[in-house]
Parts: structure tokens; sequence; C-alpha cells
């Protein structure tokens, strides 16, 4: 899932808990909905924890750019 | 054929004599900004004055330099005064400063207004033409100085929100010449190759003419055409720069960049908690509100005393089989009335009744006599009283 999505998915997040409250869903569909809102949540919630650290300085060598390990004096 | 050629030195005596003819030359204020200036170890200073397009030489003598309130530099903008006149050695002119002054900033201050102006007008500071800043951006990208307290404070609150996050480093020159178009290059390199979700442009604070790059076109267009958002962050927050106004959005300083750029993962951790509350919450009310339906319909006489609308019904049809009862009833006690009534009317249109009376009915083979002629003598005939027969013979 891409940062579109995470953004995306935080909005369904919202729409969902928005249409559960409501209360115009019958049993069923309330019930589907909170799976899919708990789904989504989870998914969300593995973005975050699954990103990585990186500091990088970016060098331009011969015309390429690469990237090193960027450490703060 | 003879040529009346003068020598090298001729010429630059003559020119120098002209010159010094000139009382223009004489006594002249000049504007421009210092450029490759040296600070000779004999006092004397060494500089070129420039605008956008020419240089001069200047040189200032050390019994006027000693005089100077201030240490002029490379870029600075000053007036200086003094006499224009020819080295004649390198045949060169240049300016003899007595005097020099800081121009102000009067000069910076009327670029600013004027291309702020420019740029607005273009349509460069629009508030639709502004990319929204994602809300989860996985790379940052930071245009500054690798060196300095920007990047390290942009490192230390981006790494405190988000303890996972991916930051490059780009880096800039922040201030002299060529910074400017270095920023507009490197914002093209990061969008060419898309090395960035969101870019921090920033610089510490600093004087006008130190944060000038940020003013410049070439940068204020480079924003403008990043397909990339791009936050600035120049200076303190009172400096308000063309970037500023240009960029998606504007941070008052790089920590602020930071905060605006790097999502506080822990927020987001308990937004996503307080959602999966929320729908627990509404799915614990479905439930409860179905269950109160339930306990509802159980508790209603169908479910509670199920027998309670047989009851009913067999009370109306109770009712329905009295009712026949009394109807036939009725019927029956009508009819037996009547029947007495007619029995009665029977009985006393009944002969026998008469004969009750004292009268006598003839009769002659089961046939009633009801005339004397209808018999001859020796005729038998029964005589029938109230009480029975008694036979008789016609004499």
């Amino acid at each position: 899932m891409s940062k579109d999505n995470f953004e995306d998915s935080m909005k369904k997040l919202e729409e969902i808990a928005e249409e559960l409250e409501n209360g115009e869903l019958n049993l069923d569909e309330s019930v589907s909905k909170f799976e899919e809102g708990m789904k989504i949540a989870k998914q969300c919630n593995n973005i975050l924890e699954t990103a990585e650290k990186r500091i990088s300085i970016l060098l331009e060598k011969d015309g390429k750019i690469e990237e090193e390990d960027f450490n703060v004096e | 054929m003879e040529y009346n050629a003068v020598t090298v030195t001729q010429l630059n005596k003559y020119l120098k004599d002209r010159f010094d003819e000139d009382e223009n030359l004489n006594a002249i204020l000049v504007k421009g900004e210092i450029s490759n200036f040296k600070n000779h170890y004999t006092g004397h200073l060494y500089f070129t004055l420039k605008d956008e397009n020419s240089l001069v030489k200047c040189i200032m003598f050390k019994s006027y330099a000693e005089r100077l309130a201030f240490k002029p530099k490379d870029g600075m903008k000053v007036m200086v005064f003094g006499s224009v006149s020819v080295f004649e050695r390198d045949g060169v002119y240049q300016i003899y400063v007595k005097s020099m002054l800081e121009d102000g900033m009067g000069d910076l201050h009327e670029q600013f207004e004027k291309l702020k102006s420019k740029l607005e007008e273009e349509g460069l500071f629009d508030e639709n033409h502004k990319k929204p800043i994602p809300l989860y951006p996985k790379v940052i990208g930071v245009l500054t100085s690798q060196t300095g307290a920007v990047i390290r404070d942009i490192i230390n609150v981006s790494t405190r929100r988000n303890p996972n996050i991916h930051i490059r480093l780009l880096p800039v020159p922040v201030q002299g010449p060529g910074a400017a178009e270095q920023i507009a290059a490197k914002i093209k390199i990061m969008n060419e190759k898309k090395l960035a979700d969101v870019i921090i442009i920033g610089r510490g604070g600093g004087s006008l003419e130190d944060l000038w790059p940020f003013n410049e076109e070439i940068v204020a267009r480079a924003i403008y055409s990043s397909k990339l958002p791009i936050i600035s962050a120049v200076g303190h927050e009172t400096d308000f720069t063309i970037a500023d106004f240009v960029a998606d959005l504007r941070a008052p300083t790089p920590s602020a960049a930071a905060e605006l750029a790097v999502p506080d993962t822990y927020e987001l951790k308990q937004k996503i908690i307080n959602y999966k509350n929320r729908y627990r919450v509404s799915l614990k009310k479905r439930i409860e509100l179905m269950k109160l339906r339930y306990e509802k319909c159980m508790k209603s006489r169908a479910f509670t005393d199920p027998m309670r609308k047989i009851r009913d019904t067999n009370i109306i049809l109770d009712s329905y089989v009295q009712k026949m009862e009394n109807k036939i009833k009725s019927i029956q006690k009508d009819s037996k009335t009547k029947f007495v009534e007619l029995v009665t009317k029977l009985d006393t249109m009944s002969p026998l009744k008469t004969l009750t009376r004292g009268y006598s009915i003839v009769e002659k083979d089961d046939k009633i006599i009801k005339k004397s002629e209808q018999l001859k003598e020796n005729d038998e005939i029964n005589i029938r009283f109230s009480d029975g027969k008694r036979k008789a013979k016609i004499c």
C-alpha cells in the first residue's frame, strides 16, 4: 500500500466510523462494515510500523546521484 | 608613407589626463555590489563594484580604509565616493575610493516588491495551484546546507515524530552568488528522479541579503513548476521570502517545517485506535438495539401469553354458541306456545268435545250419519258417546 493509499485508507476509516454511527445500517451491514474497518485499521497500523528509518545525503558524482548515509556532525 | 603611431604609454598618459580634467570624474558617487574583495597586507583594499550588467575596479588606500565604519565584504551593496582615474601601467581605469557607505537595503526591498507583484500577477502565488502535503510521506527531501542547525533541527523533529522516517538531504548553498541557481537545479533533480514525497527548502535566519537566494525569480519558478509539494522554511518567523509565497506551504521555521511534513506516528496510531473504538462502540450499540427490540418483541402478549388469543377466541366462540342455543330455545319455546294454542283451538273444535256436552254421533259402517233418511229399518249403527261406543238397531 502506497502513501496515497494510506491517506485514502485514513479517509475510509472516518467514513466507516460515520456510517456505523449513523445507525442506518442493518445488523448484517454493520457487522461487515465493522470487519472492513478493522481490516483497514490493521493495514494502516502495519504501514506505520514497517517503514524503515534512514537519514541519507544525496551526492552528485559524475552527473549521477548517489545516496549515502548522513550523520549530523 | 609614414605612420604617426603613439606609444602605449603615451596613450595611457593621454587618457589619464583626459580623465583627470573631467570634473564629473573627479568627484563621483557610485553605487554597486562589492565583489572580488581583497584586503591587501599593505592595508589597501582592492575590489570591484558591480551591478547586473557591468563592473568597475576600485582601490581604497589604507589611509582612507582605516576610517571605514564597517568591514566591506563580497556581496555587500555600497556607495563609494572618489575619483575615476587611469592606472597607466595596466591601462585600466578605476575608482580611487575616498569613502564608502553601506547602501542600505533600499534597492533589495525595491527588487523584492517588484518581483513579488510581478509573480503575483502571473499567478505564481495562487492558492488553487498549491499542492496538498501528503498525510504520510515516506521520504522527506530536504534542500539546505549540509552543515548547521537547519538540517539538524529537521532531523531531530522528524525522527521524534516518526522514528521510521526516511530523510534525504540534497545539500545546496543557501546564500551567496550562485545559490539561487543551485537551489532551482536541485528542485528540478528532486522532481525528475522523484526522490521524495515532499520537499523542505530552508535556511536559518540572516540578513535580507543572506536570504536573497530565496527571493530570486529562478527559485520561485522552480518551486512553482515542482510536481512534488514544497514546504518553505526560510529564516525566522518574521522573515517572508518570495519562496514562501510560491511554496505549497510556508513554515515559520525549519523545525516547524519538519512538523508540518512529518506526521506524528504516535498520533496517527492513536487515531487508528480511536477509530477501532468507535467501530466497537457503534456495533455494540447496534447489537444492543437489536436485543432491545428482541426483548420488546418477546414481552409482547403473543410471546408471553400465546394462549390468550385462543382463550379470547374461545370466549367469543362460546358466546356465539350461547347465542345460538338461546335462539334455538326461543324458537322452540315459540313453537311450543303456538302448538299449545293450536291444540287448544283444535280441542275446542274437536267433535269429541261436543260429545262431552251430551251430543252423540251416529255412525254406520264407519261413516257419520248426518240425516235420518240415511237409515232404514234394522240398520245396525254405532253410537259414539264421549266415553265410548254402543251398538244399536233402528226400528
